[in-house]
């Protein structure tokens, strides 16, 4: 019992040290059931630009989900901030300043969301399921439905520094240099982000908002404020995956976030963030998103048809999220078990519970 | 503000008064007239039945609840109530234990000592490494935690229900209460974890502060308060001095208090 015990506790001293296990295993997997992709290098530069915006949505709902809320509305938000990108970008070739817009724009939305939650109390669930239907519907209107194509884009500035590739000589189109600069940004905006969860006292707020919101009012949190912050930041970072998603497609389209709803959340479950709120961790998250790509990509790669990776998606989603409410809350794990068996066999519901007073 | 704490607390005679104090929420009338002081160096005993409206009124004396009309006096000098806030009743030197809503489930220990209240750059990156040092000088010696395998790492989930409120008290001394609210403190613990929570509410006046101590458990609070005030339906209907009545005779009267309405 004691040498499980001191196992347990320096597995958790390891940052999400078992879902890193889970990826290898998951990846040495694909490795032998589809050598040609996952032995050649082509594969690992690709991931350097299609996981950034997933990454930076998980990183965001990490702290969302781990202050005991969710946010529905990222997926509105990459619709609304791209096509303000996109038409400031090409029809008003504001350059830069169509980035500054586009992010400007996914923090006002994601202040909103705060607002709805903190100031009216409208549980995050319904206030950004409602946002994603406004913010997508706004971001329809506008458009028209029509898709923008960024043309030449590849030649600005903008491109360049945001999403373009680190050249070393050779061959344009071999895969050392085909690694894309949001890779950077990403993994340097993740270790901040690291650090502002454990390291700040942002961080510690969100973490005791999830666990209570009465004992974060108790200690003397401000609830409402840091719950504004929290969906801010999260509309910030689902603006920035925005404009590298249209930047990389060099193609705006209304739907284009639609794909992410799931595999976000999924990432963040997966990756050992609580679904209860109070527990979180960005590791663990981008792991997570690590996987999901993976399996993703696996999948198809190994023969199975495409329509299958949703489907197993879905799988390993609701498989993570038992296996950590198994480990997490026994005592509903229990609870269900004991609901599922008949009668006589379920434990015994009398006395102990009772309040004594 | 800093300045004005430390010059206000060399004299004063009441830590908190309330005047005229009234609490609504929708139609219900929670709080009714409260008037209340409290001395600076004394136990006060809050009993009352459920609904009471006890924990209303600590809530309320707090920052936690904003009144719908009366005065709050800390230190015999008048709070803007509009500015009131448990931040600044943390700053006022007031302190609350609540019962189970005083530490965070699943935080370390030293996450729990200082949340609110973080040592930090001024960028607002966490020094953790003295604020364990400190937490862990909290349990050692204010608290006397030895042994047992509890650490400042250790999660709050671990802790018996006694050692909460030892964490959650001690905490309210390191941060110098002058006025620590203990809400049911003892509340489903085993009788021995009672004469640790009744010695840690005895260590308060021993201290020099003052103390208001919620309780269902009429012997509890006998021992160690000063004086009881009595609350019904939101209102104070009486207050007794513990040498004046017996716990039977206080029970007796309660349940009379009870059945006459």
């Amino acid at each position: 019992m004691k040498g499980a015990l001191s196992i347990a506790g320096s597995a958790s001293r390891l940052e999400a040290a078992p879902i890193i296990v889970v990826f290898l295993l998951l990846l040495l997997l694909f490795m032998i059931t589809a050598p040609g992709v996952f032995m050649a290098p082509n594969i690992y530069t690709t991931f350097l630009s299609t996981l950034p915006p997933l990454i930076l949505l998980a990183t965001g709902l990490t702290f969302v989900i781990g202050a005991g809320e969710i946010d529905l509305s990222f997926p509105a938000i990459i619709a609304f901030s791209g096509f303000v990108f996109a038409i400031l970008f090409k029809e008003y070739q504001l350059g830069w300043l169509a980035v500054a817009i586009a992010l400007l724009s996914g923090v006002l939305v994601g202040f909103v969301n705060g607002l709805l939650v903190a100031r009216l109390g409208i549980p995050s669930f319904i206030a950004t399921l409602g946002a994603q239907f406004f913010w997508s519907g706004i971001a329809t209107v506008l458009s028209g439905g029509k898709s923008y194509a960024l043309r030449g884009a590849e030649e600005s500035s903008v491109w360049l520094w945001l999403v373009g590739r680190f050249q070393f000589g050779g061959d344009p189109y071999d895969w050392y240099n085909q690694v894309s600069v949001q890779a950077l940004w990403t993994a340097l905006i993740v270790v901040f982000l690291w650090f502002i969860l454990n390291r700040h006292r942002f961080g510690e707020h969100v973490l005791f908002l999830g666990d209570s919101n009465d004992v974060s009012r108790v200690v003397g949190v401000d609830v409402e404020k840091e719950k504004i912050r929290l969906f801010t930041m999260m509309g910030a970072l689902a603006a920035l995956a925005a404009v590298f998603l249209t930047l990389e497609n060099r193609n705006y389209f209304g739907n284009q976030g639609q794909g992410y709803l799931l595999l976000a959340i999924a990432a963040v479950l997966i990756g050992g963030t609580s679904i209860f709120g109070g527990r979180a961790t960005i590791i663990g998250s981008v792991f997570g998103c690590f996987i999901v790509m993976v399996i993703e990509t696996g999948l198809v790669a190994s023969g199975l048809e495409g329509s299958w990776v949703r489907t197993v998606q879905g799988l390993v989603f609701l498989a993570a999220i038992i296996f950590y409410l198994i480990i997490e809350e026994p005592q509903r794990w229990r609870a269900a078990i004991a609901r599922l068996l008949p009668a006589p066999l379920a434990p015994s519901r009398k006395g102990g519970d009772e309040h004594p007073a | 503000m800093g300045m004005d704490v430390a010059a206000a607390r060399i004299d004063y005679t009441h830590i908190v008064r309330l005047e005229d104090v009234q609490k609504h929420f929708g139609a219900i009338h929670a709080l009714k007239n409260i008037n209340l002081a409290i001395g600076r160096n004394e136990i006060v005993g809050l009993i009352g039945d459920n609904g009471a409206g006890k924990s209303t009124l600590i809530k309320t004396l707090t920052g936690v609840l904003k009144p719908s009309s009366g005065h709050i006096y800390v230190r015999d000098r008048q709070i803007n109530l509009e500015d009131y806030s448990v931040g600044m009743a943390h700053e006022l030197a007031i302190q609350t234990v609540y019962q189970d809503k005083s530490l965070g489930e699943k935080q370390p220990l030293w996450r729990n000592f200082f949340v609110g209240r973080q040592i930090t750059n001024r960028w607002g990156f966490i020094d953790i490494k003295k604020e364990k040092e400190i937490a862990n000088d909290i349990l050692k010696r204010a608290i006397g935690f030895r042994g047992k395998g509890i650490t400042v790492d250790s999660n709050v989930k671990q802790l018996s229900g006694g050692e909460r409120q030892g964490i959650a008290i001690g905490r309210a001394m390191h941060f110098k209460a002058d006025l620590i609210v203990l809400d049911e403190p003892t509340v489903a613990l085993a009788v021995k974890e009672v004469r640790k929570v009744l010695d840690f509410v005895r260590r308060i006046k021993e201290q020099g502060h003052a103390c208001i101590y919620i309780e269902h458990n009429l012997a509890h609070v006998h021992e160690v308060a000063d004086r009881l005030v009595v609350l019904d339906r939101g209102e104070i209907v009486s207050e007794i001095r513990p040498q004046d009545m017996t716990v039977a005779a206080l029970t007796e009267y309660l349940i009379e208090m009870q059945n006459r309405t």
